[in-house]
C-alpha cells in the first residue's frame, strides 16, 4: 500500500486570501493547518491566467504551447497526456470531483465528454490516451463535474434541475441572453456577478463538491491506492454564495485592498504605465478576452464593489476551507490519514479591485498569478514543515504526483517535481517560471510572455492587433511588490531586461515535441 | 453595418466532390456527421435537429443545389438573432475537394459555438467520404 493522493484545486483564488499566506478576511484554519504541517510555497505561479490552459498544464505537466489548450474555448486533445493516466498505471483509483474545464462549456451539441457524462449516467467513458492505448477518459475511474451555477449540462446542474428546481432561479445567471459574461449587478453595492442567493448551504455547490468526494472516498477499499482531484468552483465569480452565509464577512467593514488606489487619478496614472491593453479595457474601448463582462466598464468601479465582492469571496473561501475539513475527517475515518498527501493551489487570481479592476485577462501581475501552493507531503514520511521562496509553477504538479506515487516523471513532462525546502530548490535551480497568454477573439489578438523570478516581473507583449511588438512590463518585486512602477523602459534597469529576455527566449526555444495548437471552438 | 460574428472552417478531402456532397445534401443526415446532434425530423423545408444535451433547434433549408453542391440553412430558435449556415464543397481534382463550412450569426458567442461544431463535423465529412471513396 502506498501513499494516496488528495489534490485540490479552487479557481480564480489568489495568494492573499488565505491566513497561511497573511489573509486576514477569510478564517482558513484547515488549510492554514495543512500549511503549518506541510510545504507552503511563497511565488507559486500558473502557466496562463485564465482556466483551460492552466488546468491542463496541471493534468500534462505542460506549458499551453507545448499541450496545445492555448486559450479558453480550446479543448485539451483528448489524447493529451495526463498524469492521471500514469497513476492508473501503477494501480491507483482515479477520480476528479467538482470543475475540469478540459474542454469547453459553452457546448450546446454536447459533443465533449465534460457535458455529455451526466446525461449518460456512467462514471467514465472509453478515449484513446496518449499512447495509443484506450482507457477511462483522461485516465480518471470516476468523474462528476460542476461549475459556476446551474447552467449547462454538467453533473452539478442536472442534480440541481432534477432535485432542488425551487432555487434554480435564485443563482445569478453567468451569462446574459446574447451568451456574454453577464455585467448585471446585484447585492447591496450593484457589483457585476453579484448576487443574494437563496440556496441553502448544503446544496451550494462547494457543499455538493465535498459531498461527492467523500462518497467517492467511501466506496474504496481501505487497502487501495488514489489520485482524487477534489475541484472547486469557487471562488470564481459570480459571488453568489449562499445567503445565509454571508453574515460573516460584513462587506461595509472589509478594508480597500493595498492595491486599489483611491482616485481615478491615481488608477489612471498607473494603468497608463502599462501596456496599452490596460487602459483599452479600463476604459471600455476593448475587451480582449470572453472572462470579463463585454458590458462592463471597468472605470465604472466603485471601492464599495470592490468592497462587497471581497466579502462575498471570503465567504465563499470560507465554506471551501469548511468543506475540505469535512473531507479530511472521511479520510481520518477510513484510516488513511498518515498515508495522504495532500495538495492544495488554483488554477488562477482575480483582479478584485487591484488597480481599479476586477475579474481577469492578460494582465501578468501578482493578482492574477500569485497563487496559494500548499504540499501538505503523508505524515507517515516524515517530510519537514517548511516555506519554499523560490519561484515554482503550476507545472511541476504532475511530476509532483507521480514522485508521491514512486513513479518517475515520464518525457512528456516539462515541470520537475516541487522542491520540498529553499535548500532543494537551489540544488534544483528553481529560478524562474513561465507564465504564457495567447488569445485571437472576434478580430482581437493578444500574446503575452511573462518570467517570474525571485526578484522580477517581466512581460513581453508580442505583435498582435493590440501590441506591435515594441511594449513590455518589468517590475522589481523587492521595491514594487503591487507592481505599480514598470521599469521596462528605464534605462538603469537594461542589463536586467537584457537577462530576463534571454531567459524567456530560451523559455520559448526549449527542446520538446509541441502539440498542434488546438482549435477555438468556443468562447470558455 | 451590424457587426456579426462570421466564422469559416474548412478540410480538403481526399475524394471527389461528387462523394462529399452525396454525405451532406440530404438534409436528414446530419445526425451521422455532426457531432452531438443525436436525431432529426424533416418536414418540407424545415428541419429539427435534437443535440445530445436535449436541446431542440428549427432550421429552415434555404438552398440545397447539386449544380453548386452548396447547403444553406438557418437556425431560427429564438436564441439566434440571426444565423446563416453555408456548407460548400469545391472540386480540387478528381478524388480531391475542399469542404468550407461557414457559420454568421448573432450574437457573437452563439456563432462561435455553432462553428465549433462544424469543426468537428467537417472531420466526420471526410471521414465517412473518404471511406466510402474507398469503397467506390
Amino acid at each position: 500500500m502506498g501513499r494516496k493522493i488528495l489534490f485540490i484545486t479552487t479557481d480564480q483564488q489568489r495568494y492573499d486570501t488565505i491566513g497561511a499566506n497573511g489573509g486576514f478576511l477569510s478564517r482558513t484554519p484547515v488549510i492554514d493547518g495543512l500549511a503549518a504541517q506541510g510545504i507552503r510555497y511563497e511565488r507559486c505561479q500558473p502557466t496562463s491566467v485564465v482556466c483551460m490552459p492552466s488546468r491542463a498544464s496541471m493534468l500534462t505537466g505542460q506549458f499551453p504551447s507545448t499541450h496545445g489548450a492555448w486559450m479558453n474555448g480550446v479543448a485539451l486533445a483528448v489524447d493529451a497526456p495526463s498524469v492521471a493516466e500514469s497513476l492508473k498505471d501503477c494501480g491507483y483509483a482515479t477520480a476528479l470531483i467538482g470543475k475540469a474545464h478540459f474542454e469547453p462549456f459553452m457546448d450546446v451539441f454536447g459533443r465533449f465528454v465534460e457535458n455529455s457524462l451526466a446525461n449518460l449516467g456512467v462514471p467514465t467513458v472509453e478515449q484513446p490516451w496518449y499512447d495509443g492505448r484506450m482507457g477511462v477518459h483522461r485516465g480518471f475511474d470516476h468523474l462528476e463535474f460542476a461549475t459556476h451555477g446551474v447552467m449547462g449540462s454538467l453533473h452539478y446542474a442536472k442534480w440541481m434541475r432534477d432535485v432542488h428546481p425551487e432555487v434554480l432561479g435564485s443563482f445569478y445567471p453567468v451569462v446574459d441572453s446574447d451568451f456574454n459574461v453577464n455585467a448585471a449587478g446585484g447585492g447591496d453595492s450593484g457589483a457585476p456577478q453579484v448576487k443574494f442567493n437563496d440556496v441553502p448551504r448544503e446544496w451550494y455547490h462547494t457543499d455538493w463538491v465535498a459531498d461527492r468526494t467523500i462518497a467517492w472516498l467511501e466506496s474504496q477499499a481501505a487497502d487501495q491506492d488514489w489520485f482524487c482531484w477534489m475541484s472547486f468552483p469557487d471562488p470564481h465569480h459570480p459571488w453568489d454564495p449562499p445567503k445565509s452565509e454571508i453574515g460573516r464577512v460584513p462587506w461595509r467593514e472589509v478594508p480597500l485592498p493595498a492595491n486599489y488606489p483611491q482616485t481615478a487619478l491615481e488608477r489612471e496614472s498607473i494603468i497608463d504605465q502599462k501596456a496599452r491593453h490596460w487602459r483599452a479595457w479600463y476604459d471600455g474601448r476593448v475587451v480582449s478576452n470572453y472572462e470579463a463582462p463585454a458590458r462592463w466598464v471597468p472605470a465604472t468601479l466603485t471601492s464599495d464593489q470592490v468592497r462587497e465582492v471581497n466579502a462575498l469571496n471570503a465567504v465563499e473561501v470560507e465554506l471551501i476551507d469548511e468543506a475540505i475539513g469535512r473531507v479530511m475527517k472521511a479520510i481520518e475515518r477510513k484510516g488513511w490519514g498518515p498515508d495522504v498527501d495532500v495538495i492544495f493551489t488554483s488554477d488562477h487570481g482575480e483582479l478584485q479591485g487591484d488597480y481599479g479592476l476586477l475579474f481577469k485577462g492578460p494582465y501578468h501581475v501578482d493578482s492574477l498569478m500569485r497563487l496559494p501552493l500548499i504540499w501538505r507531503p503523508a505524515p507517515s514520511t516524515a517530510t519537514a514543515a517548511a516555506v519554499v521562496h523560490a519561484p515554482v509553477s503550476l507545472v511541476s504538479l504532475a511530476a509532483t504526483f507521480l514522485e508521491v506515487a514512486g513513479q518517475p516523471a515520464p518525457a512528456w513532462v516539462e515541470g520537475s517535481a516541487l522542491p520540498v525546502d529553499d535548500v532543494d530548490a537551489r540544488v534544483r535551480t528553481f529560478e524562474s517560471t513561465a507564465t504564457e497568454w495567447d488569445s485571437s477573439l472576434f478580430g482581437v489578438d493578444v500574446h503575452v510572455r511573462t518570467l517570474v523570478t525571485g526578484r522580477h516581473l517581466y512581460t513581453e507583449y508580442r505583435p498582435g492587433t493590440m501590441h506591435d511588438g515594441s511594449e513590455g512590463e518589468l517590475y522589481d518585486l523587492s521595491e514594487d511588490p503591487l507592481q505599480r512602477v514598470n521599469r521596462f523602459d528605464d534605462p538603469s534597469f537594461a542589463t536586467v531586461r537584457s537577462d530576463l529576455s534571454e531567459r524567456l527566449d530560451a523559455h520559448e526555444q526549449r527542446p520538446g515535441e509541441r502539440a498542434t495548437p488546438g482549435i477555438l471552438t468556443a468562447p470558455v | 453595418m451590424i457587426p456579426v460574428a462570421s466564422l469559416r472552417h474548412e478540410r480538403r478531402i481526399s475524394a471527389s466532390v461528387d462523394t462529399v456532397w452525396d454525405v451532406v445534401r440530404r438534409p436528414e443526415s446530419i445526425p451521422e456527421w455532426f457531432p452531438g446532434i443525436v436525431s432529426c425530423t424533416v418536414d418540407g423545408n424545415i428541419r429539427v435537429i435534437k443535440t445530445a444535451t436535449g436541446l431542440e433547434m428549427p432550421e429552415e433549408i434555404l438552398t440545397n443545389d447539386s449544380s453548386i453542391h452548396r447547403f444553406a440553412y438557418r437556425v431560427i430558435s429564438p436564441m439566434y438573432q440571426y444565423h446563416l449556415g453555408v456548407i460548400d464543397v469545391i472540386e480540387i481534382g478528381p478524388e480531391d475537394s475542399l469542404c468550407v463550412y461557414s457559420t454568421t450569426a448573432e450574437p457573437d458567442a452563439l456563432a462561435l459555438i455553432i462553428a465549433g461544431g462544424t469543426v468537428g463535423a467537417l472531420e466526420e465529412i471526410a471521414r465517412i467520404a473518404e471511406a466510402n471513396s474507398k469503397v467506390l
